[in-house]
């Protein structure tokens, strides 16, 4: 029972990383597409936003992960 | 950053063969610790039999007092302890019998076993000592411990050549070795180090290729499922904790005025400012703590996932099931390169971003 309620833990982290992150990305892209020359720049920051959403999420993942080992 | 001339490299076929080579290697060498398992367990209940991929998977990704090679053959590794009779160093060998079960082993100074990788003082009954057992230090060379070993061993090959290189071929274009080097070097110069902490990047330029360097290699290193790699160094907190607790240090150490006024001066009401310190200070820590995480979670999860999918074969005990394994195993490793690569860079870049937050120039 309690690694299902963890595991369940671990998928709503994984949907808040995957909003976050699919944001961050639709709109690099469309900044992207409409200044081609600042891509490299658009990159950059688009990586560490993600990195930094991804943080937070992974918090998330790893208390599910200790919740679902109680030892 | 171009990666144009890697790709164009004569034998690049050679080193893919030789990748997907390594990476049926990975297959082989669960298979066989798997089919040692089985054995083990023919003596043992019907109900050990049963394969638990938990606990194979976290056997695999965590540490150990000795370094599994494939079937019944292991590394020995050195067992350093403090304890309050004395250091003590043997080989970690002297705590297995030979069906590789844990045995008691008297040092002289102590009774010692290996309880799940947990060294524990015995007393005379042959009970675990409790009280002893608290005041013991293990400072073993483990697995991790070797592997981080080989991988310092390799940057200072790698760079020292690169270094050497660099004073024997002066003013002449890159060649060997240096090719590989400096296209990364730059990278950290031009892409993480200048644009995050401006005109004073050269200070840390050292520190900042250091954790570069070592974080990719070993997160390479841990890519590679048999002998000088496997072990999961970039995946164990211990280690991220310690890169991110530098990262703390250096940062603060480096702090200025400016970067110290706007903790405890912000520019907010009087009554704010109590709670803007906590705020404030919390934030000092939780940027390491984050960093810390961010590295632990992400190999250790791509050293999980890739062990599912080859823990899927011995589930569903089925030979068809292997090619769909494989051939998942091999994307996975594949991105697993990518992560490997993306986690080292991050790590520096945002390790440049609170350095370049630290000390910045006042510019209200």
């Amino acid at each position: 029972m309690v690694g299902s309620i963890a595991a369940i833990g671990a998928g709503l982290a994984v949907i808040g990383a995957g909003i976050g992150i699919g944001q961050v990305g639709g709109k690099a892209m469309e900044g992207i597409a409409r200044q081609p020359e600042a891509a490299s720049k658009i990159q950059t920051a688009m990586i560490i936003a993600a990195a930094l959403i991804e943080g937070v999420a992974l918090f998330g993942v790893v208390v599910a992960l200790l919740g679902n080992n109680p030892a | 950053m171009e990666f144009n001339h890697i790709i164009k490299l004569k034998n690049f076929t050679t080193t893919t063969l030789l990748a997907v080579f390594l990476i049926f290697c990975s297959i082989n060498t669960f298979a066989e610790v798997q089919l040692s398992h089985e054995s083990d367990g023919e003596a043992a209940s019907t109900a050990e039999e049963k394969f638990d991929p938990t606990v194979t998977i976290l056997e695999h990704i965590s540490d150990t007092h000795s370094w599994h090679l494939f079937g019944h053959t292991s590394i020995a590794l050195p067992v350093i302890l403090f304890t309050p009779n004395g250091l003590d160093i043997f080989l970690s060998s002297k705590l297995v019998n030979e069906h590789h079960q844990a045995v008691a082993y008297n040092s002289g100074k102590n009774t010692y076993l290996n309880e799940e990788e947990h060294i524990k003082i015995l007393a005379a009954d042959g009970e675990i000592d409790e009280e002893a057992s608290a005041h013991l230090y293990d400072f073993s060379i483990t697995k991790n411990v070797a592997a981080m070993f080989i991988a310092v061993i390799t940057i200072l090959l790698v760079f020292t050549k690169v270094a050497s290189a660099y004073k024997t071929r002066y003013g002449k274009a890159p060649k060997g070795l240096q090719s590989f080097a400096e296209p990364f070097i730059i990278f950290v110069r031009d892409d993480i180090a200048r644009p995050n902490i401006g005109y004073k990047y050269e200070k840390f330029m050292p520190m900042l290729l250091t954790i570069f360097f070592f974080i990719w290699f070993n997160n390479l290193l841990g890519l590679i499922p048999i002998f000088p790699g496997g072990a999961n160094v970039t995946g164990n907190i211990a280690f991220t904790l310690v890169l991110s607790a530098i990262v703390l240090i250096i940062v603060n150490l480096n702090g200025n005025k400016y970067y110290w006024s706007h903790i405890f001066k912000p520019d907010v009401p009087f009554w704010l400012l109590p709670i803007m310190w906590i705020v404030e200070i919390i934030g000092i820590f939780s940027k390491p703590f984050a960093l810390m995480i961010r590295l632990f979670a992400n190999i250790t999860a791509g050293h999980i996932i890739i062990l599912s999918l080859v823990s899927l074969i011995f589930i569903f005990k089925s030979l068809a099931i292997a090619p769909v394994s494989v051939a998942f195993v091999l994307f996975m490793s594949v991105l697993e390169l990518l992560v490997a690569f993306l986690q080292a860079f991050i790590f520096t870049m945002l390790t440049a971003l609170f350095i370049g937050t630290a000390v910045e120039d006042h510019h209200h």
